[in-house]
């Protein structure tokens, strides 16, 4: 039989606050624990949420980046559950009336094509705590910093039919929530995570198939793998005369297998109902137009000018504008230099390899984007070849500096005096009269052969161009 | 209308209440009227009327997104029955 997956993500994007979603107290990463923790995020009695509102903001903006309507009436509703990282016995989210209701993002497909993916609704809800079982002598430690750190939570329509499309969609949205600033995106940290739901049917089947549901994928890497296991478990399971059962699971990485975590049949039994200690949330006009004048250029719309004012190569675009630090970076240095295609083969080719090299953000890179300008109009003055400069990059980022001082110290200046160069030309054309005979005698390729050995005896120094042309002058006569 | 014994049962344990078997059918009584009276509000006309999400007319307010909250784990964690390291510590939630 032919199978057809069908695939919905759950995302959550901590939102990019300094305060959390009902309280004052710090969203920062990283703090001892419970030293964030204030009243609110502990569910003491008698405490009441109020709303922040740069929360507000991120999600309208989100909402219009992916063309959804932003509800200019929305509710909040407690989620019940009982878990320790969740103090007060509910999760305050949203059901009925979210903040963001449809929207769309478009995917590119391996084969190059476009697929529009259709989003179901953008909530705003707080993160429970965390919970630690590692050295705890069989018991378990809260620490509710994170509690209460506003969420996005971003539900796609079930209409991703491949593991590959699946961490397609997530990388757009995850560079979205970058570009208009909302999330920093860190998986590692735990600001952006997924929650993958996923069924088989047979091809031309029109019903859904039972659905698991998998939890906290962290990496992009680890949720093609969750979701091609848990296709492949489904098939067989169903091939063997078996049933899928509706369940939450987890993927372990180190057994590479999904597992069942829990029957949702009981813990699904949430008993939502609006939160009488939060008012509805009105957005007027105004609110709406602020929001949307705080829309940065988003990634495809960068990209389209990117391709027209720059005249650059859509693979290039891509690479360039996958950050908005990276396309910031590309145009502070084009700006400068104004050759966009010698910017854009720094910025994708020694700058990229460098700050993949070091683990580094663009943001944080060793060399500032007027630095990198500066280097490149040494090579556009002449001053020095592609090929030194790349060594002068090396010593940049390696001891800082700019390129001038580098250039000076090093005596990396390139020989432009005819004179020098001539000497240096007629020693290698005395050095190697067979090459010299067998140029004469029309065999061209040899001229690489010879200017090769130029810039070896000037050290790399001699300019290229120039020696070609006395090298040509004096093989001529 | 009247809840059975084990829906009883059920709507405990989403509570975490620990119920004597010789209390439900006092329960059963309860709840019931709560049902009924439900069921009464069933019977009005809402056909024009906006679902409400609040008794009170008004709208949220929003607060700036500042940090005005300071560190009071020491006081704070004076309550808890069982610290560790920072932590709160409780029986343990997973196998």
């Amino acid at each position: 039989m032919q199978w057809e997956t069908v695939i919905g993500l759950e995302i959550h994007a901590q939102l990019a606050t300094h305060s959390k979603i009902f309280s004052g107290a710090s969203t920062a990463y990283g703090a001892e624990p419970n030293t964030q923790a204030c009243l609110v995020s502990l569910g003491y009695p008698g405490v009441l949420p109020v709303l922040n509102r740069e929360v507000v903001v991120m999600a309208a903006r989100f909402g219009m980046a992916i063309g959804a309507n932003v509800s200019q009436r929305s509710v909040f509703a407690r989620k019940n559950y009982f878990y320790p990282d969740l103090p007060k016995g509910y999760q305050i989210s949203q059901l009925e009336l979210p903040i963001v209701e449809g929207g769309h993002i478009d995917i590119v497909l391996e084969d190059g094509t476009e697929k529009r993916i259709n989003l179901t609704r953008a909530h705003l809800e707080e993160d429970a705590g965390k919970s630690m079982h590692e050295n705890m002598e069989g018991q378990t430690g809260i620490d509710l910093n994170r509690a209460g750190t506003p969420l996005l939570e971003i539900v796609s329509e079930p209409e991703l039919s491949s593991a590959k499309e699946a961490v397609a969609y997530m990388r757009r949205i995850h560079q979205l929530v970058r570009y208009i600033g909302i999330s920093d995106g860190n998986m590692q940290e735990g600001s952006f995570r997924c929650d993958a739901n996923v069924s088989v049917r047979p091809v031309a089947q029109a019903e859904l198939g039972t659905r698991a549901e998998l939890k906290n994928l962290n990496s992009f890497r680890f949720i093609e793998k969750a979701i091609n296991l848990e296709v492949e478990r489904q098939i067989e399971l169903i091939e063997d005369g078996g049933k899928v059962v509706q369940e939450t699971r987890l993927y372990d990485s180190d057994r590479d297998e999904t597992r069942s975590m829990r029957s949702k049949e009981e813990a699904n039994d949430y008993r939502y109902f609006p939160d009488p200690d939060l008012l509805p949330v009105v957005l007027d006009d105004e609110f709406l137009q602020a929001a949307r004048e705080s829309l940065p250029e988003l990634p495809q719309a960068k990209a389209q000018r990117f391709m027209s004012e720059y005249s650059l190569k859509a693979a290039d675009v891509e690479l360039l504008t996958a950050a908005r630090a990276t396309a910031d970076y590309f145009e502070a240095v084009t700006a400068e230099i104004d050759d966009p295609k010698m910017a854009a083969n720094w910025v994708s080719g020694e700058l990229s390899a460098a700050l993949n090299r070091d683990n580094l953000e663009i943001e944080v890179s060793k060399i500032d984007a007027a630095s990198l300008a500066g280097l490149l109009k040494r090579i556009q003055d002449n001053t020095i070849s592609g090929k030194i400069a790349k060594d002068v990059f090396a010593a940049m980022w390696e001891e800082g500096g700019d390129a001038d001082s580098i250039i000076d110290s090093k005596g990396l200046k390139q020989i432009t005096d005819t004179g020098a160069l001539e000497t240096i030309v007629d020693q290698v054309i005395a050095d190697n009269p067979d090459q010299v005979e067998q140029f004469r005698a029309g065999k061209e390729k040899v001229l690489g052969f010879l200017v090769g050995q130029i810039m070896k005896a000037s050290q790399g120094k001699a300019n290229p161009g120039q020696v070609n042309q006395i090298l040509r002058t004096k093989l001529s006569t | 209308m009247a809840l059975s014994k084990q829906e009883i049962e059920y709507i405990a344990h989403l509570a975490r209440l620990e119920i004597d078997q010789g209390e439900i059918p006092d329960y059963e009584a309860k709840l019931g009227k709560i049902i009924d009276f439900i069921n009464d509000l069933e019977h009005a006309d809402t056909a024009d009327l906006l679902p409400m999400a609040h008794p009170l007319a008004m709208n949220q307010r929003l607060r700036a997104d500042e940090v005005t909250e300071t560190d009071e784990r020491d006081y704070l964690q004076a309550n808890a029955s069982k610290i560790s390291g920072g932590l709160y510590v409780v029986p343990r939630v997973i196998e």
